[in-house]
């Protein structure tokens, strides 16, 4: 058991992928030779050659569609596409080509293959390098939708949504790279759909993604000053969504809240929502409060006054104790 | 009998049936009998297997909306084929597919599309899985006039090009996008010449003449085979009807209708081999009797076949159930 970055553990599970089937390759803008504008993919050039790790033009659409013929036809790409707000230049070949092939060919054709995305806000990069689109991705049948929050569950689900039959969008988060955690020197993998609770507690379930599982843990430490103890759990996977551990806490403490570093409206956190009161209001003490960023495009300069925070939550928890 | 002339025959076989398939299709297609809409590729049959004779049976294609012919052409199975158009459940996309969408990885048919250029860059998936595999096969990507001004078309064959992928691009030109004509559309006369901003070769062909389109696919095919990289084929050629099956293209003379019909690559294709002495009167007609008693065949076990239960509607959403 070691410390390992969250972006040297997406590194680790490339590796050990590529090491395990020959039939995986690295495919994207700027992943051979400088490994990645933030470095996931450093070194695998050197250890497994150009014909693997592949550079590409900017040219999303072709990146994607070649994945998605080349997984038609036997392999296992993984895509990088460099922020996630690019995945807009290739949604026709996200939206109607992969997520469509197995369905609509009567199942002859397979498409296992990875989009590694970074999300969220934190480097200042302003509206275009910095949304949480996963609501939009999670909407589409026929896709997988990742989200991991820290080193140990990035790696063993990234190397799970590799080895998935099924096409994965894996979003990764930029302000989450640099954190450590400890991850295992051995083989591991953990199963797409398995929800974690990261935090333990009797009176409030926070169900948080990616980013804002740590700002929950933030939160909890406060709140746990006033006695008051949250249950933070991290679905790590959008789509398919663990129901059974949402459901499971909630019958617990009665009173939920759900944070998401992505807009409030429309956003995963009304799904979840809308899935706690379908099936089974009756645990529910409070009306379930949404945290999540405003409705506005990302500002390149005051990031915090948008960005969802440890306080945002500490207030949505007291707004359920209070049952408003 | 020489190889030669039995390929000629086995060519000239499939343009009929391609041809006899779409009338058959138009006709049950306006008794309602078919959900949703069909595009016919009539008077364009020179390009679907001319391109299609030049490939093995391994090979792989992708193709269009307007489909059928190059289905036909790769040899899907009739059968299969018809009561996937009727949307049943032993059509070889389990009534999932249509006309539109109809895939056929037996007969190395990896994917028409209803997206006009979508199928593109997935063709040079398939030909970067040969090269990264090394098996031998060659892609041909069929796409149209219209989808030539797609973005998808631009990024593919730069990557295609660099990456010297074992592909041959077909653009089928029959000057049509859906109910606008071409000058309104491309301000170049050969859309071939495009091929030249990506660093390969490029030629424009009479599609209409098989032969001529033939030749073409099999030095493409050839090059590709060997590593040489792609090539863009242009096969200019006419489409006889509307978009889809029952459009009354008022958008287009009638004068032009009756003139594309001029074209004709069947008529073409038996008036030269009747001159080689390889077809006759007799030929043509056991040919054409063989082939109607096929799609009555396929036909009826198109309107036989049960529909897709409502219980299948889960399957295959993902790769694997969960």
């Amino acid at each position: 058991m070691g410390e390992l970055r969250y972006i040297r553990a997406i590194t680790e599970a490339l590796r050990e992928e590529m090491s395990r089937d020959e039939r995986v390759f690295v495919i994207g803008e700027d992943v051979g030779l400088s490994g990645g504008a933030f470095s996931a993919t450093r070194g695998l050039l050197e250890e497994f050659g150009e014909k693997r790790v592949r550079d590409t033009p900017i040219s999303e659409s072709a990146i994607v569609g070649l994945a998605v013929g080349a997984a038609a036809a036997g392999l296992r790409p993984v895509v990088e596409i460099m922020f996630m707000d690019f995945m807009t230049l290739c949604m026709d070949q996200v939206i109607n080509q992969m997520a469509k092939i197995s369905y609509m060919f009567g199942g002859q054709s397979k498409v296992p293959m990875v989009i590694r995305t970074p999300c969220g806000a934190g480097l200042n990069a302003g509206p275009q390098h910095s949304q949480c689109l996963e609501a939009l991705f999670a909407h589409i049948p026929g896709l997988r939708v990742v989200m991991p929050s820290t080193p140990y569950d990035v790696k063993g689900l990234l190397k799970s949504s590799i080895r998935d039959d099924s096409p994965v969008i894996f979003v990764e988060n930029k302000a989450l790279h640099a954190i450590s955690g400890e991850v295992p020197d051995g083989e591991y993998t953990i199963p797409l759909g398995k929800g974690e609770i990261k935090r333990e507690g009797k009176d409030v379930t926070v169900v948080a993604t990616s980013r804002m599982v740590h700002q929950s843990l933030v939160a909890a430490e406060e709140l746990e000053q006033e006695g008051i103890h949250i249950e933070v759990i991290d679905p790590r996977t959008i789509n398919p969504l663990d129901k059974g551990i949402i459901l499971t806490s909630v019958e617990k403490t009665s009173r939920l809240v759900i944070v998401h570093e992505a807009v409030k409206a429309f956003g995963i956190g009304a799904e979840i929502s809308a899935m706690v009161c379908e099936e089974n209001i009756d645990s529910l003490d409070a009306p379930i409060i949404r945290v999540g960023a405003p409705f506005t495009p990302i500002p390149f300069s005051v990031e915090n006054a948008y960005l969802p925070g440890a306080q945002d939550i500490i207030n949505a928890v007291h707004r359920v104790m209070d049952g408003i | 009998m020489d190889t030669k002339k039995d390929e000629l025959i086995k060519m000239y076989t499939a343009m009929v049936k391609i041809r006899r398939v779409e009338e058959r299709l138009m006709e049950v297609f306006a008794t309602g009998v078919i959900p949703g809409f069909i595009h016919v590729s009539i008077g364009q049959e020179g390009v679907a297997v001319g391109v299609c004779s030049a490939l093995r049976k391994d090979d792989y294609i992708t193709n269009t909306h307007r489909g059928h012919g190059q289905a036909i052409a790769k040899g899907i199975d009739l059968k299969g084929f018809i009561a996937e158009i009727y949307g049943k459940r032993n059509g070889v996309c389990k009534g999932r597919s249509g006309s539109m969408h109809i895939a056929d990885k037996a007969s190395g048919i990896l994917g028409s599309n209803g997206i006009v250029g979508g199928g593109i860059p997935l063709a040079m998936g398939n030909a970067f899985a040969s090269q990264y595999l090394n098996d031998g096969r060659v892609t041909v990507c069929f796409f149209g006039d219209g989808a030539s001004n797609e973005g998808t078309f631009h990024e593919s064959l730069n990557l295609a090009s660099l990456w010297n992928l074992p592909i041959m691009f077909c653009c089928e030109n029959n000057e049509w996008a859906q109910f606008t004509p071409i000058e309104k559309y491309i301000r170049i006369e050969e859309i071939s010449k495009r091929a030249a901003a990506y660093g390969m070769p490029g030629i424009s062909v009479d599609g209409d003449d098989i032969l001529a389109v033939y030749d073409a696919a099999k030095k493409a095919v050839n090059r590709a085979r060997k590593g040489k990289g792609p090539t863009l084929i242009e096969c200019k050629t006419h489409r006889w009807f509307g978009h889809f099956a029952g459009d009354k293209q008022k958008y287009r003379s009638p004068e032009e209708i009756e003139i594309v019909r001029q074209y004709d690559p069947i008529q073409r294709f038996q008036k030269r081999l009747a001159e080689l002495n390889i077809l006759d009167e007799k030929d043509i007609d056991s040919i054409e009797q063989r082939i109607r008693w096929e799609i009555e065949q396929a036909v009826k076990f198109a309107e036989e076949s049960p529909s897709p239960e409502p219980s299948e509607l889960f399957d295959d959403v993902y790769g694997e159930e969960k």
